[in-house]
């Protein structure tokens, strides 16, 4: 990917849904590693983020990026090295206490007391986040989550599915404003994982703000106003849809009954036409923009005598951005790393 | 409070369901109590030492340190007794300290094991009131089932028909500091020794035999006790219960330590 691409990218365009929620500037997690704690590894390298009241954010990334261990920082679990953070206001590393009050974690494992009942396992929780009514509270995630019947079943005998669910609602239980999923469906069958997802849509609609790590691009792309591509530092933030037009650009195909070689110069000698192949008799062209453009090729087109079939817009999926991000990454690591050796061989 | 309340029913609602500590909870401090009451029982009817009063049984050698001050005003039969009951009491008191580990190896350690503890650290618990809370729900059943046991013990002694003289020395103030006072602080010593151990290891068992060690110094006072170097009496209790209160605050501090948020989540494997 060129260089240039990338810094577009890194411009962190904004979605504006309300005041930010989440604000995290110059974040940085610095663990000592080693049997002597000597060595240093860079876990979160300068996270810059706002995230605004009510947006869903989903933070991509691979294995081992950084993503859990940034939102247990946010969350006030383990502290900042350097930077700092907001929830709501309220800053980590001052206020943990009222943060851990006003955010819900469903954290990567379950975590559930095997032995105790879906309901004595809510009931923990419902009285250390002091909720004042807890049995109502209760009763509703457990129905809302389809765990009703088996609410005084232990939790070791539900299944994975059932499990996450019992999580999502311990997560939720004390309505806080600031939800954070740490991959929320991984490993779950489709139904449990629609399950999950829908009430995921649920809380959107409620307007929560929801930070959301995960693996799974089409799940980003189908909740998350704007994802984050993460690898120890923010590779690009933005829509899925924008994130998609900066690196590939637009793509439009025409499906032609005769493409010929001299309808491909004519549309080729279109300045804003910016990339021209041919695939037996469909055209696939870069465009800007492609509602303004479509009409004008259209004419020439049928000018060099083609017969138009059909016209579409390719979609280039999330996950192709995504590798293409942790590619790219990965390579000026690499890159990067060879140098050093250079330069330490100079 | 209201938080270490929770900590604590939520502690036993798991650890008790649990059978093999619910096992040792009701096994160790029965057979504790049991068999210092049968073999007194059987002194008790018995004529071992009757003729010979405490000050012959010094001269003969037979009385270790200082135990012809204890025997005072004891018949030889009942000095005899006193000598042997001093090891079951002994054995009393080392109770707290093996119960406990049972309890917090399985609480800590099994945390860890579920991943529980994660959730459990995002809520607005304070790290001190979730140790606190696993503390106490370790301490409170093995410091009740000791002072229960030593309770039942002592009407036992009225049932197997010990002598009066024999009973004064066991609820003299002695060791009912060793029992009310010293006893808990062992428990809070052993808790925090196994809240150290568990940081260390992922097995639960491993976290309960490992705690096991702490009995060693303890058996090192009974047999100083047997070979006559130390004499169990009011000061020695005194200066125990200074002494590991001093080592059970600092041990608390220490736990403080170990139980921090980022040392739990990014450090116990």
């Amino acid at each position: 990917m060129p260089a240039s691409v990338l810094n577009t990218l890194q411009l962190h365009r904004t979605v504006r849904l309300g005041e930010p929620m989440i604000k995290t500037q110059d974040l940085r997690k610095i663990f000592k590693i080693g049997k002597k704690q000597k060595e240093t590894l860079v876990a979160v390298d300068g996270l810059n983020l706002q995230i605004a009241e009510g947006e869903v954010f989903g933070f991509l990334g691979p294995n081992g990026a950084g993503k859990t261990t940034t939102v247990r920082m946010l969350t006030s679990l383990i502290r900042l090295s350097s930077g700092s953070a907001e929830i709501n206001g309220l800053k980590v590393g001052v206020d943990d206490t009222e943060i851990r009050r006003n955010v819900g974690i469903l954290t990567e494992s379950p975590g559930l007391y095997e032995r105790l009942t879906a309901e004595q396992n809510l009931r923990i929780f419902a009285e250390l986040y002091g909720i004042p009514e807890p049995e109502k509270a209760i009763n509703k995630y457990l129905s809302m989550l389809d765990l009703w019947d088996r609410r005084m079943d232990a939790a070791g005998t539900y299944s994975k599915g059932m499990r996450q669910k019992l999580a999502v609602a311990r997560a939720i239980l004390h309505e806080p404003k600031v939800l954070f999923l740490d991959e929320p469906t991984t490993g779950l069958d489709p139904e449990a994982a629609k399950t999950v997802r829908d009430f995921i849509d649920e809380l959107k609609h409620q307007g929560r703000t929801i930070f959301m790590c995960t693996h799974n691009l089409d799940e980003a792309e189908r909740h998350c106003d704007r994802v984050g591509i993460f690898k120890q530092r923010l590779l690009a933030l933005d829509k899925p849809s924008a994130l998609r037009e900066q690196l590939f650009g637009r793509k439009v195909v025409f499906h032609l009954a005769n493409a010929t070689s001299e309808m491909c110069a004519a549309v080729q000698a279109l300045p804003e036409v910016k990339t021209l192949e041919k695939i037996e008799n469909k055209l696939l062209l870069s465009l800007d923009e492609p509602e303004k453009m479509n009409p004008v090729i259209t004419r020439v087109l049928v000018d060099e005598g083609a017969d138009i079939l059909f016209i579409g817009e390719i979609k280039q999926s999330l996950e192709r951005v995504y590798l293409e991000m942790i590619r790219s990454e990965d390579s000026s690591q690499t890159k990067k790393i060879n140098q050093s050796v250079e330069r330490n061989r100079v | 409070m209201k938080n270490i309340r929770t900590i604590i029913k939520k502690e036993w609602a798991e650890v008790f369901k649990r059978r093999v500590v619910v096992l040792i909870m009701l096994l160790v401090p029965l057979l504790f109590t049991l068999i210092p009451l049968v073999m007194l029982g059987v002194m008790s009817n018995t004529s071992v030492g009757g003729d010979v009063s405490p000050e012959m049984l010094a001269q003969s050698g037979s009385l270790p340190g200082d135990m012809e001050a204890v025997c005072a005003g004891l018949s030889g039969n009942d000095c005899m007794q006193v000598m042997m009951v001093i090891q079951f009491l002994l054995m009393f008191m080392m109770m707290p300290l093996l119960l406990p580990i049972t309890i917090a190896a399985y609480s800590i350690v099994g945390e860890k094991t579920t991943r529980s503890l994660e959730p459990l650290l995002a809520t607005p618990i304070t790290t001190l009131e979730l140790l606190v809370g696993k503390c106490l729900a370790a301490v409170i059943p093995a410091v009740g089932a000791t002072w229960a046991s030593f309770a039942l013990f002592n009407i036992g002694l009225i049932l197997v028909k010990v002598s009066p003289g024999v009973r004064a020395y066991i609820l003299g103030p002695t060791w009912l500091l060793g029992i009310l006072v010293l006893g808990p602080i062992l428990a809070i010593i052993a808790v925090n020794f196994a809240l150290y151990v568990s940081s260390r290891v992922s097995d639960p068992r491993m976290a309960e035999q490992v705690s096991g060690v702490l009995i060693f110094p303890f058996m090192g006072v009974i047999l100083a006790q047997l070979a006559g170097v130390i004499t169990i009496n009011i000061k020695f209790m005194l200066l125990s219960i200074v002494v590991c209160a001093l080592i059970a605050v600092g041990m608390f501090y220490l736990g403080t330590i170990i139980f921090d948020r980022e040392n739990i989540l990014t450090k116990w494997k």
